[in-house]
């Protein structure tokens, strides 16, 4: 039986985690290959890590990290942020990443879905989505949340998969900091109309946001950051309670 | 003892390598004829799409090669895929190790790739006493034959590992199977 997957989700400037309240006011959360190794053995299935950082500086660093993650952890991850080529992508895979996941880049260029789908094969390839419901309507932002596009999220995401996504990541942008649960009827919705697997991110606050997501909605896996982070949630702890819900939990 | 792991261009050699190396094992990533047959263990990863794979291994007469080889091969996820007769992956001729076996997709039906951690069932051979859970991300599988030594249940019951003779096989990624993978590779470490 295929299992639920935890995936804690670390935020990446400058090489340092960090991890905003609804994509604002940074708060510094450790050094990530430490924090990867401490997930890693604490039972976590995948790691995801998003760099945040726009300067060419910042992106060699984190070609540096990923490598060092590589090198300390046997357990997949995924990296995100910046990616807007063939070229992007291929580096962070030659270093070691399992997944790279695209978001803006993606939106203003959806062929390149296709072209990391047909070089990589699209297990690769993870869209990333940030919406918010707005007017009854959940729209597609870009660039960490910062603007609005005309793009509604669950034609977006059966556009993404045609073009060769091969995983969603959806972050509800209402729910991203409030730890007051997942985008239940959202995903739930994005799990009926496409059959890839599929990624909750946002609003994670106590195990039974866990249990929730995954009794409610047919995603593969739940991501958080904070309450990782900040040892507010031990994995160990989370894996025993779904367990004893009847989730199917590795 | 030299393990090398064999570069076509079409796989994830940097985690394979680290992998060894977190078992205390050097290898080597090479695509050198010479390099690999004076190897004692070969490892043939792979990630990608078969027929430029394949495309690659031909180029590089790897093709040739791995069929041929005696000691201990270990082909992985893709590299499984190409041990067998034929994918449905851009309808490509594999090698043939894995005599007649067919790789098929998975029904659409069903979400595609089978991707995360799912547990090994009717173990033998070199993964016998391991049913744990282990870390798979595939479209395409191998279905149940005579060479299967370890199934996996997704649409449907799947080889999740192969062997014929020296030739062992797995559609799962052992590098990213936490301590359960460091098991299997320690197995397989100790075919020589």
């Amino acid at each position: 039986m295929l299992k639920k997957r935890i995936t804690p989700c670390l935020d990446i400037k400058n090489g340092r985690t960090v991890k905003g309240i609804n994509f604002e006011g940074l708060v510094d959360a450790g050094d990530p290959v430490e924090l990867a190794k401490i997930y890693s053995q604490n039972g976590a299935d995948e790691l995801v890590f998003l760099d945040i950082t726009a300067t060419h500086e910042g992106r060699k660093t984190m070609l540096e990290m990923v490598k060092n993650v590589a090198l300390s952890i046997n357990i997949p991850f995924t990296v995100g942020g910046g990616i807007s080529s063939l070229e992007d992508a291929a580096l962070l895979l030659k270093n070691g990443a399992d997944k790279i996941s695209v978001n803006s880049s993606a939106v203003k260029n959806p062929n390149l879905i296709k072209e990391l789908a047909q070089k990589f094969g699209n297990q690769c390839v993870v869209i990333a989505i940030d919406a918010k419901l707005i007017d009854n309507k959940w729209k597609v932002f870009l660039n960490g949340g910062r603007i609005e596009t005309d793009l509604e999220l669950f034609a977006w995401a059966k556009e993404a998969v045609n073009l060769g996504a091969g995983e969603i990541l959806f972050t509800s942008m209402d729910h991203d900091g409030t730890k007051n649960g997942f985008a239940l009827e959202a995903l739930k919705k994005m799990s009926e109309i496409v059959n890839v697997p599929i990624i909750a991110s946002g609003g994670c606050g106590n195990m039974q946001h866990f249990k929730d997501v995954f009794l409610e909605s047919k995603v593969d896996a739940a991501l958080a950051a904070s309450v990782f982070h900040f040892g507010e949630i031990k994995i160990p702890d989370l894996k025993t309670y779904l367990k004893t819900n009847n989730i199917e939990i590795r | 003892m030299k393990v090398t792991i064999i570069d076509y261009g079409a796989g994830n050699v940097f985690s394979v390598k680290a992998a060894f190396e977190r078992l205390g094992k050097n290898a080597i990533i090479s695509a050198d004829a010479e390099e690999i047959k004076s190897s004692d263990l070969v490892i043939f990863p792979g990630v990608g799409h078969a027929e430029d794979a394949m495309a690659q291994l031909k180029k590089s007469q790897i093709d040739l090669l791995l069929p041929n080889l005696k000691q201990p091969v270990l082909g992985i996820c893709l590299g499984m895929q190409l041990m067998c007769q034929h994918t449905e992956e851009g309808d490509t001729e594999g090698l043939g190790i894995f005599e007649d076996l067919k790789v098929v997709k998975f029904d659409p039906k069903f979400k595609v790739p089978h991707m995360g951690w799912n547990n090994l069932i009717d173990t033998k051979s070199i993964l016998e006493d391991v049913n744990e859970d282990v870390y798979f991300v595939h479209s395409y599988f191998a279905p149940i034959s005579k060479y299967t030594i370890a199934s996996c249940q997704y649409q449907e019951k799947f080889s999740a590992a192969l062997q014929k003779d020296n030739f062992f096989a797995c559609q799962f990624h052992p590098e990213k199977s936490g301590e359960v993978g460091s098991k299997i590779l320690t197995n397989f470490l100790k075919q020589i």
